[in-house]
């Protein structure tokens, strides 16, 4: 009994050393960076050790930074803008970025950078494209494809998903992604040179086309597909509409796409592929709400 | 057999109060442009401040994918969503919008660098075919949570927030 004591005591002790020690570390990092805060910039030792570190740096090319994706976002949205037109019917836009936001706030990333928008495109293609940070575009032609509102969400789900599951920033060649971090690990703390400025910005361009030409020529591969899939059904379902929705829509496709067509046909996988991917109690048929029956004709109108 | 059982539990009791302290104490950063604190772990939740990008805040408890943060210069306390936070530290430049990035815990940050706002600019000068003003708009749209609650209602929906993870 003694003994288990003395074991618990020293276990106690063991534990509250590695906790101190942490908060320790912490502390120190903590005052290390408000030093280099209060004077404006570090200075350049501060820059150099951590440029020397080699697990920070490796730290932070695992990914983009929420603001650095918002602009990837950006110059994403208006390339799509240079082939497809906005459609510009505010009634139609405004019910479904009410719908595509209620959908983001049940996502698993409901907070973005700049935030979910979404654009109806001028288009008679069967598309939708989501950029980087929550810019979503969905064509005329896939919204009349939509027999009711449920199955609108569907479609801006499975956009969300891509976004949420970050799958635009992993269209960006691995060795593009090196590059610009390695820009940014030796220009972190000061201001860009110009010719840090213009290698920086061949970069970007180039990841830009990354994202545009998998978004429009190549598709995400299947598994990316699937997995977005599966974020849509958890939306759906949390926000209350029929998770059956989405196979009713791809089903709705399936009937329309062409084969060899420069739209969904290119980039998707087969619509029965998808649907078979769905776990089978989001199979069914779809039970039609009528609450969202009348807004629905009234908002898609002139669609 | 007891006594070791009464042990075990002495350590884990130990270790849960301790660690609970430990967390209490969590310094993060706001990561997006616009953070809003809410009264209740909900996008419904009234929204009861907001706060700006890299603001720090102390997280006071969890629950779910929601954070309890304690009261800062700008805001009170309250509810803010853990994808507009983040555990890196991102400081402000003097006379600058963008951001400057400290190293905290041996982790590299790097906001305002990198694509930021010069970057797109001269991105912009290459490609003047392109046309950034539908997309400004696209952003510019701000619907209140209100429309979205009653948008909500009226469908007989309900505000998944409180369930995401």
């Amino acid at each position: 009994m003694k003994i288990r004591l003395y074991n618990t005591v020293r276990l106690i002790a063991a534990v509250s050393i590695a906790v101190l020690w942490g908060c320790v570390v912490e502390e120190v990092a903590r005052v290390g960076t408000t030093v280099g805060q209060s004077t404006g910039v570090m200075t350049k030792e501060q820059a150099d050790s951590i440029n020397r570190s080699a697990t920070a740096i490796s730290k932070a090319a695992e990914d983009f930074t929420p603001e650095q994706e918002y602009y990837i976002g950006r110059s994403v949205g208006a390339t799509l803008l240079a082939k497809y037109k906005p459609y510009g019917d505010s009634q139609a836009e405004n019910y479904i970025n009410l719908i595509g936001l209620a959908l983001a706030q049940a996502s698993d990333r409901p907070e973005t950078f700049g935030g979910y928008h979404f654009m109806i495109l001028d288009s008679n293609e069967i598309n939708a494209f989501a950029a980087p940070g929550g810019l979503i575009f969905v064509t005329r032609e896939i919204l009349r494809l939509c027999k009711n509102e449920d199955e609108i969400a569907a479609v801006l789900a499975h956009e969300i998903g891509h976004v949420e599951l970050n799958h635009g920033i992993q269209a960006i060649e691995k060795n593009r992604k090196l590059e610009a971090l390695k820009i940014l690990a030796v220009e972190g703390t000061k201001a860009f040179g110009k010719q840090e400025l213009a290698s920086l910005t061949s970069t970007f361009e180039s990841s830009i086309g990354d994202i545009t030409s998998t978004m429009v020529n190549n598709g995400y591969s299947r598994g990316f597909e699937r997995e977005a899939d599966a974020a849509a059904i958890k939306m759906l379902s949390r926000v209350g509409y029929d998770p059956s929705s989405l196979a009713a829509m791809l089903r709705e496709m399936e009937k329309k796409l062409k084969p060899g067509g420069a739209d969904f046909v290119k980039t998707h996988p087969s619509p029965a592929s998808r649907i078979s991917d769905l776990p089978p109690s989001a199979r069914g048929q779809l039970t039609e709400s009528p609450a969202r029956r009348a807004r629905f004709e009234k908002a898609l109108k002139n669609i | 057999m007891k006594p070791r059982i009464i042990s075990l539990f002495l350590v884990l009791a130990f270790f849960l109060a301790f660690s609970g302290i430990v967390s209490a104490g969590t310094m993060m950063s706001v990561q997006v442009k616009k953070g809003d604190v809410r009264a209740t772990p909900a996008f419904l939740g009234k929204i009861v401040s907001t706060l700006e990008y890299g603001d720090r805040v102390e997280v006071l408890e969890r629950k779910d994918a929601w954070m309890r943060i304690g009261p800062t210069t700008k805001s009170s306390s309250g509810w803010i969503h853990s994808s507009a936070l983040t555990d890196k530290r991102i400081t402000l430049q003097a006379g600058s919008k963008d951001a400057q990035v400290a190293a905290s815990g041996g982790e590299l940050a790097l906001a305002g660098k990198g694509f930021n706002a010069e970057v797109e600019a001269e991105f912009k000068a290459r490609n003047r075919d392109l046309d950034f003003s539908a997309i400004d708009r696209m952003q510019a749209t701000d619907i209140p949570q209100e429309r979205i609650a009653a948008f909500l209602k009226e469908g007989g929906l309900t505000d998944g927030s409180g369930d995401a993870r």
